[in-house]
């Protein structure tokens, strides 16, 4: 039975009690329980089922290394898997469920697993993958379905908000036990700005428990003291419930603050990612105490021995009447002692080592408590709940030697400090033998931008296991990370503690079958024997042990197992155990969930949505959006029961026969000026800008210096030294930094200003043949033939609204395009739709825009190019100058692979049955290549139906290109015969451009 | 030879309209889209001849290296070693652009109006850094008087700078739909950082 004590409890306030459900039941607790105090004060000591074998899990730890304790936390919206019950809080209305139990936590049908645990040996996955090969997807993959998996991964959208923020300190202390408010203070005696991050809701650590004197005051009232003077500097920053999750390069910190994880639905968000640009960070993590391996030490009721000593001295909870100390060490003595004083009886104290003559085993005998040294626990009887253990000598191979009946075993092997942080970014460890243990090596630590240590390791973290030496090291380690100078640490009761004895095994002889009864691993099931068999089969590296037996792989990462089994590995190996190794320490610490990582990137706010000054006008009008970069364009907008394709060939007949309107405001636009600007636009553009008359357009191209095709558009010349050049829409930006690297880091003598004006201007194309007479019915400035020719701008005003307009189509009709501060976009747009009423006049969207380029044959970039595509390829010799000296690109269209007449060239192609040529098909050629594929000659690049024509069209590259008009080639079909489809001029409409001017 | 880039500039303020129509929300601090603002990117070396005097014709103050001078509704800040972010009243923004282009004359240098291509809001209130300090990779703390800090709002570029009881933030009129739900979200009420 595991009860709530009558008296004490230190974290708890009896006079409020909350009501929680676990597995539909509803218990009572008190506020500031965890929820595995609460569950033990209501006598749940079984919490779940192992992951391989179904065995009966109960709770082996009270904090964040626990394995078992595994909660589906909340319900629907608010479904959390994998919670660790020892970290949760308890609160009214908490509701958990156990996980991987069918059909009952008490009766679990996957426990028969347990019986054919001879079946599922170490390596067992890496087995069923190889051998027999039929087995994996028919026999061995169903059945681990069946029987793996922890929580339930929720199904709906979570109901809580998370949110991210920022952060910058000198000194970062991870921990707020006293070690780490010893560095604090320290760190922040010189002035240095200092975070002090506790994962706990309360701080202290574990001194308050293990009952240390700090300054001739009990430790508890020596924390609350730090903490208000830690609170009162300005300099300090303190928050609890808040786990330092990973260290990264340069002292950048991420921690997990768990705001509202204890008051779900009270409009906080439930936890914030803190994102800590740290100068130094302290790791005053403490250390994590080792579980013991003998035969049936995951029966529940085994339980670490500072755990048992955590829920009687912090809850008030007993986890049994009758419990057994089993140890190496003498620390677990005051797990016994804390028990007598609360009126728990301690049947043994069971003690592996020859002698126990400390002050602790001292103060124990006197309290009447049975010690038997020498001694070790042979077997631990019981299924769902210990009932007795059989002792015998740890020197022989198990012979039991008597019984004695507990509920509760509290075992300790010894502490491991907990190394993550100062291994996170390469701090290395060195092994302590005289405390069989890892700790941090100083002389090689993990190194900051600076070429100095980022991570100082304070008190049992760093090994310094007792209080007294614990304070010693992180003064002087928070006066290091500071800079500052040292101050005098806090003086502890020094501990008088005889020293541990390394037990890997227990009784050191136990024969196999008691071998495979131990558990290193609870979650994943993973045994003494499991390790044993993987270095017989072979296996010497730690890495592959881990990977191959599972070891320390499950959600708690072998925070128990790890050491243990590591040295298990060493003996078998018959190698030292630093010379084995640990494995890698990654971030986490602990799971840190996924909405904290997205922080407030959802919904409306998951990403960037640019908007043009007439996108509310396109949602209001039927518009169907595309993503072009984070820009959403209308595709076309749709009326009455149109589908998209109808919309699109309505949009094109009636820009081809009336006027037609594109918002166009997505274009990049880019000032380009200075006494340079010419010349530099001549290095740019693959044509010659500098010569370009004020007032004129001109179409260019611009490539990488590889020669590749890059960007094209429309060049402008405002004045004698200030152009605007007109990018796609994807590359504004990317364009503009393009020409800042050029200018920067090349040309950093030439005189030339760039400025990104893209979202000064909406911009609108008004193209058709009644464009002109649209735009004259708004008025204003004179748009005819003579005055604003093709490929010319005016400036002026249309319906009052100051404008530009660009005589430029890339509709291969009479085009404008109307340029107007952002701010008038949507009143233009508007000027254009009413005036145009009686001429016909409506939106079209990107696609009749990209099906009209094809009927003219003009190019996309983006679809007839793929950053492998030379302006050569696409017959755009024109556009490149023969005179000029160099532009970018120019040497690497003249390499003998770019410049070789079999490169696949632009033609175009129209099928012989009208029909449309799939996306993406090749063109075949005869044979076949050397993997047995069939041999391609070309590859289409745009294939639209135009309504224009009434047919099907499409652009493509082919070997040969232009040279091979009115050939019949074959382009692939998915899952029919290929295309037939004749090689023609890619202008397939108005080949003389009469329509341009209208 | 210095022709102002453009003669199409930001109309009168009565016809201009900003990004967003200037929304408000209240949470533990005040966001409220203003603006328009009249905006000028002037790109100059700040050792051009008489380049503080054009300003100061202005009514604006050459700044120091990330430093933003305000004063009423104008303010000059420093957004790159050879580039100034002006602010001036919007139906002012056109004559100060021909001004400006004035004055630097023969001189090599920018001047584009971009008042119509930002978003301007205001964060306000005794807790406003702490929207800022959930949105922007910025050191509040070290913040200096008069500093313009260009940073991130999450996923876009932003600047700000501290102005009366808060703060001034400029970014994108494309994204000022995004950076209002930016600032909405980071100041819901109960989710002060502390």
């Amino acid at each position: 039975m595991s009860t709530r004590l009558s008296k004490g409890g230190r974290l708890i306030d009896r006079s409020a009690a909350v009501e929680f459900t676990f597995n539909g039941k509803r218990l009572r607790g008190f506020k500031g329980d965890t929820l595995a105090a609460s569950l033990l004060a209501n006598d749940q000591m079984l919490v779940g089922r192992s992951f391989k074998y179904h065995r009966a899990r109960g709770i082996v730890a009270s904090g964040a290394e626990e394995p078992n304790a595994l909660m589906n936390m909340g319900a629907g919206a608010r479904l959390e898997p994998n919670q660790r019950a020892t970290t949760t809080e308890t609160f009214d209305g908490l509701s958990a469920q156990s996980q991987n139990h069918w059909p009952s936590l008490d009766f679990d049908v996957g426990v028969i697993n347990n019986a054919f645990s001879r079946f599922l040996p170490g390596g067992f996955y890496y087995k069923t993958f190889i051998h027999p090969r039929f087995a994996w997807k028919h026999v061995f993959e169903p059945f681990i379905r069946k029987s793996a998996g922890l929580g339930k991964a929720p199904t709906e959208m979570d109901a809580d908000r998370y949110e991210q923020a920022y952060a910058f300190c000198d000194v970062l202390v991870a921990g707020g036990g006293i070690a780490g408010l010893q560095a604090a203070l320290a760190a922040a005696s010189g002035g240095a700005r200092v975070m002090v991050l506790e994962q706990a809701p309360h701080w202290g650590g574990r001194a308050p428990v293990d009952g240390d004197v700090i300054e001739g005051i009990p430790a508890e009232a020596w924390v609350k003291n730090t903490v208000e003077t830690l609170e009162k500097m300005p300099n300090v920053t303190m928050r609890s419930r808040c786990m330092v999750a990973g260290v990264y390069d340069h002292s950048y910190v991420l921690a997990e603050d768990r705001v509202a994880d204890h008051t779900p639905g009270d409009g906080r968000p439930k936890k914030r990612l803190w994102r800590i640009r740290a100068t130094r960070i302290v790791a005053a993590t403490g250390a994590l105490e080792r579980p013991l391996s003998f035969a049936g030490n995951d029966i529940p009721g085994v339980m670490l021995a500072s755990a048992v000593r955590d829920y009687v001295v912090n809850w008030a909870v007993s986890p049994g009447d009758r419990t057994v100390v089993v140890t190496n060490n003498d620390d677990a003595y005051r797990t016994a002692i804390a028990l007598k004083e609360a009126g728990l009886a301690v049947p043994c104290i069971v003690d592996a080592r020859a002698q126990a003559d400390g002050a602790l085993p001292t103060k124990a005998r006197a309290m009447g408590i049975r010690i038997e040294t020498g001694k070790a626990i042979a077997k631990v009887k019981g299924g769902k709940r210990v009932t007795g253990v059989a002792l015998c000598m740890q020197a022989g191979e198990g012979a039991a030697l008597e019984e004695i009946s507990c509920d509760v075993v509290a075992m300790s092997g010894g502490w491991s400090p907990v190394v993550h942080l100062w291994s996170h970014c390469g701090g290395k460890l060195i092994w302590d033998a005289a405390a069989a243990m890892f700790r941090p090596d100083a002389a090689r630590p993990p190194i900051s931008h600076d070429g100095l240590a980022m991570v100082y390791p304070a008190g049992a973290a760093n090994g310094a296991l007792h209080a007294d030496a614990a304070l010693q090291d992180a003064a002087k380690a928070g006066a290091a990370a500071a800079g500052a100078d040292p101050i005098a640490a806090a003086q502890a009761e020094p501990r008088d503690e005889a020293p541990l004895e390394p037990i890997w095994v227990m009784p050191q002889g136990a024969g196999v079958k008691l071998r495979a009864k131990m558990w290193l691993d609870y979650q994943n099931d993973v045994k003494v024997s499991d390790v044993q068999l993987a270095a017989r089969e072979g296996y010497e590296s730690v890495e592959h042990t881990k990977r191959y037996t599972t070891l320390g792989m499950a959600t708690d990462q072998g925070k128990l197992s790890n050491i243990n089994g590591l040295a298990v590995l060493a003996n078998a190996l018959n190698a030292e155990i630093p010379n084995v190794g640990t494995t890698t320490f990654r971030p986490p610490y602990t799971p840190v969930t996924l909405g904290a990582l997205a922080g407030e990137a959802r919904g409306e706010i998951f990403q960037p949505l640019r908007r043009t000054p007439m996108h509310a006008w396109h949602e209001a009008h039927g518009a169907y959006f595309e993503p072009v970069g984070l820009w959403r364009r209308p595709y076309c907008y749709t009326r009455g029961g149109e589908n998209h394709a109808q919309s699109v060939e309505r949009e094109i007949l009636n820009t081809r026969g009336n006027v037609g309107m594109l918002d166009a405001s997505t274009l990049g636009k880019l000032i380009v000026k200075g006494p340079d600007a010419g010349r530099f636009l001549d290095m740019l553009y693959t044509n010659v800008m500098s010569n370009l008359g004020i007032g004129k357009c001109r179409y260019g191209l611009m490539c990488n210096e590889n020669g590749f095709l890059s960007d094209d558009g429309v060049v402008v010349r405002l004045a004698e030294d200030t152009w605007l050049c007109h990018t796609t829409t994807g590359g504004a930006e990317r364009i503009h930094a393009h020409m800042e690297d050029w200018l920067q880091c090349e040309w950093w003598d030439w005189q030339v200003y760039t400025a990104n004006v893209t979202e000064e201007y909406a911009q609108i194309a008004v193209a058709g043949p009644k464009s002109r007479a649209l735009l004259e019915k708004l008025g204003g400035m004179d748009v005819s033939a003579e005055t604003l020719p093709f490929m010319t701008f005016a400036e002026g005003t249309l319906a009052g609204l100051p404008v530009r307009v660009y005589r430029i189509s890339f509709s291969g009709e009479l085009s404008y395009e109307i340029a107007v501060p952002a701010s008038h976009g949507l009143a233009l747009w508007d000027k254009l739709v009413a005036a145009g009423a009686d001429l016909g006049v409506q939106p079209y969207g990107t696609e009749a825009m990209h099906v009209m380029r094809a009927e003219k044959g003009f190019i996309m970039i983006g679809d007839e190019t793929d950053g492998t595509v030379v302006p050569q390829d696409l017959n755009l010799g024109w556009a490149i100058s023969k005179k000029k000296a160099d532009y970018l690109g120019k040497r690497g269209q003249e390499r003998s692979y770019l410049s070789s007449p079999d490169r696949w060239k632009l033609a175009g192609f129209e099928t012989l049955d009208g029909s449309v040529i799939p996306d993406g098909a090749y063109i075949l050629a005869q044979g076949v290549n050397a993997n047995g594929q069939g041999n391609t000659q070309g590859r289409v690049t745009s294939t639209y139906y135009s309504p224009t024509l009434k047919k099907g069209i499409a652009m493509g590259l082919i070997k040969g290109g232009m040279d091979r008009l009115g050939e019949v080639v074959e382009f692939t079909k998915i899952g029919g015969a290929p295309v037939k489809a004749r090689i023609v001029d890619p202008v397939f409409y108005d080949k003389e451009g009469a329509r341009n001017n209208g | 030879m210095a022709d102002p880039v453009s003669t199409i500039v930001s109309a009168p303020v009565s016809a201009a309209v900003s990004a967003l129509g200037n929304p408000s929300f209240e949470g533990f601090a005040s966001i409220r889209e203003i603006g328009p603002l009249g905006m000028i990117t002037l790109r100059v070396k700040p050792d051009v001849p008489g380049l503080a005097e054009a300003l100061q014709a202005l009514g604006l103050t050459l700044p120091e290296m990330r430093r933003i001078v305000v004063g009423g509704d104008r303010a000059a800040g420093w957004m790159g070693p050879d580039e100034y972010l002006l602010v001036v009243p919007y139906a002012e923004v056109s004559a100060a652009v021909a001004r400006l282009s004035d004055s630097l004359k023969g001189q090599h240098h920018l001047v584009a109006d971009v008042s119509d291509a930002r978003a301007v809001f205001r964060i306000s209130g005794a807790k406003a850094d702490q929207v800022l300090r959930k949105l922007c990779p910025a050191d509040l703390d070290r913040l200096e008087p008069g500093e313009l800090r260009r940073t991130r709002a999450a996923q876009v570029a932003a600047a700000f700078w501290h102005q009366d009881d808060g703060f001034t933030l400029v970014c994108f009129r494309s994204v000022a739909g995004y950076v209002m739900g930016l600032l909405q979200n980071a100041a819901q009420p109960g989710s002060e950082l502390w």
